[in-house]
């Protein structure tokens, strides 16, 4: 019996949405009184889990597993969680692991919820509670396969620290020629910038900027904060950012600490997609605008004049607590 | 090329979430359903394929018979045939086993879903579907091109995107970059018209039990008043101090 929890590295260290899920499955692990187990795929060191509750880690090494693959990754989780003998099988909510999941649930034969934010209100019947209608409600859903999949949303646990052993065990999965059945032919990926997914503060801009060659004080606003950029649908429709930047219900959901909203009236759809973000600020002009009704903290003005203001006491800011 | 466009009916995004029953059941009282906008951006990918290279397009929905309004504007938009698989959508794996029946038995090449339906945000049935028929499958898809049986597909990834070479028969998880915002469909009358008469299959379920079951829903806790600021070394002060945020 174990928790078994998939572990995301980048550039040979661990992702901070892997320590999450391996408190997260620790949490698990506790109440139904039984051990972690993490798997990591060409991953980091082996004690950087154990410092988050991993009692066992399985690695995996193999070249042809450098380029993520769904389906040859989905194999190694569900392969990992039959020798473990897993009853919860947990993975984070990062693109790649949305990819696989639903893989290794058929493969297991599992029940599958995704954006999951706490622990189970109970593991015998197992309930968990998730988000459901872009962040609009909650479902407290049962699963009652014998095996559980869940993807826990990011920065709905947070990071625990304990002490598991974290026993390092190389594991090596069959493979075969069906699961490279698709193919990385290249990746297009900005190394230098912070993604939304990943990013603790996000800086997110709309209409109200009035067009593309505004976005610089956005963009240095990210910069002092290390931040990810977002927009609006407008905004990203009109061409004036990337498509990948359009955060909302049809676009990326973000749950940052920080999220800064600057000429962003507020649609009900845009809410949706950032509601599950920690804190939120929003600056505008218009005292009336909706957002104003979901945010934190607000600024009733003209991003035109507040923004290079809040920059320039912002990188004060930095340069005395750094 | 055999093309089946996977239609989940779903709430508009404006829509009021609540719920009856004991907060068991979601409230359609006043609901506008529309095509998920993912899955609007796979037809209209699929209407591209049927205009420039013959394919055939069919669109499917899990549901009960007021799920077909929803199937009627996709034949608008211009799918040649509609099924509805006659029992409710109740998780996503059982759904992916309604849907693995029917692609095994109509021989589809390319079956295309959403990344996720905007009401569940499940985002599990297109994988589950190609894992349970053995197809290839790509998520966050936001290119596609298909030549003979060859794919090439765009995937967005965390911070980027990553061209991926791959084969049919493919089930993709689309959205937007699929097509654009600008090239979705309004059906005209004349689209209208001719949606009446085309076929529209009632199927009757296999047996697939629910494997995930909501117990209760509930709704967010109300949100405090925003604090409003004056000048940015307050909102800097309260950042730091009082949200601990910077």
């Amino acid at each position: 019996m174990s928790v078994l929890v998939y572990t995301e590295s980048e550039n040979g260290s661990f992702k901070k949405i892997a320590l999450e899920v391996v408190s997260y499955a620790k949490a698990i692990a506790d109440s139904m009184g039984t051990s972690v187990t993490a798997v990591s795929v060409n991953g980091g060191n082996a004690s950087e889990l154990g410092a988050y509750g991993a009692d066992k880690v399985l690695e995996v090494s193999n070249d042809k597993l450098n380029n993520f693959n769904a389906e040859a990754y989905a194999d190694v989780l569900a392969q990992a969680a039959k020798a473990e003998n897993a009853q919860v099988v947990v993975l984070s909510q990062s693109a790649n692991a949305k990819f696989m999941a639903p893989l290794v649930a058929v493969n297991l034969e599992a029940g599958y919820v995704p954006n999951v934010v706490g622990i189970p209100e109970s593991t015998s019947p197992f309930k968990v509670k998730h988000s459901v209608f872009t962040n609009k409600a909650f479902s407290v859903t049962e699963i009652s396969t014998a095996i559980k999949v869940v993807g826990l949303g990011k920065n709905a646990f947070g990071l625990k620290e304990s002490n598991g052993g974290a026993a390092a065990e190389s594991f090596s999965p069959t493979l075969s020629e069906d699961d490279f059945s698709t193919k990385v032919v290249s990746v297009d990926k900005a190394t230098d910038k912070v993604t939304i997914a990943d990013a603790e503060i996000v800086v997110s801009a709309g209409r109200g900027l009035k067009g593309p060659e505004n976005w610089g004080m956005i963009e240095e606003m990210a910069e002092i904060l290390g931040a990810a950029t977002a927009c609006s649908k407008p905004v990203s429709d009109m061409g004036w950012r990337p498509h990948g930047e359009h955060v909302g219900q049809t676009g990326k959901p973000v749950a940052s600490n920080l999220y800064i909203a600057i000429g962003i009236s507020g649609a009900i759809q845009h809410l949706a997609g950032i509601n599950s973000s920690k804190v939120k600020v929003v600056i505008n002009t218009d005292p009336e605008a909706p957002f104003f009704k979901a945010a934190d903290y607000g600024i009733v003005g003209d991003a035109f004049e507040i923004v290079p203001q809040l920059n320039e006491k912002l990188k004060a800011f930095k340069a005395q607590n750094a | 090329m055999k093309i089946l466009v996977c239609i989940s009916h779903v709430p508009d995004t404006t829509s009021k979430i609540n719920f009856t029953d004991g907060d068991t059941k979601f409230d359609t009282a006043g609901v506008n359903f529309v095509i998920n906008p993912n899955d609007e951006f796979g037809l209209t990918r699929a209407m591209w394929f049927k205009e420039k290279q013959g394919a055939s397009v069919h669109v499917i929905n899990v549901g009960g018979p007021e799920t077909e309004p929803t199937l009627r504007k996709a034949l608008a938009i211009g799918a040649d045939e509609a099924i509805r698989i006659n029992t409710p959508a109740t998780d996503g794996y059982s759904v992916a086993k309604q849907l693995a029946n029917v692609v095994k038995e109509g021989g589809y090449d390319l079956v295309i879903g959403g990344r996720e339906s905007i009401d569940y945000n499940g985002g599990m049935v297109p994988g589950m579907l190609a894992k349970l028929i053995d197809a290839n499958f790509v998520n966050t898809c936001i290119s596609l091109e298909v030549n003979g049986t060859d794919a090439t597909a765009i995937r967005e990834i965390d911070g980027g995107k990553e061209t991926i070479s791959t084969t049919l028969p493919l089930v993709v998880g689309g959205q937007k970059g699929l097509v654009e915002e600008s090239d979705l469909r309004i059906p005209n009358m004349r689209g209208i018209m001719q949606a009446r008469s085309k076929p529209l299959h009632v199927k009757e379920a296999i047996d697939a039990n629910a494997e995930t079951n909501t117990v209760v829903f509930e709704k967010p806790a109300p949100k405090g008043a925003v604090k409003l600021v004056d000048n940015v070394d307050d909102l800097i002060n309260l950042l730091h101090n009082e949200a601990k945020v910077i």
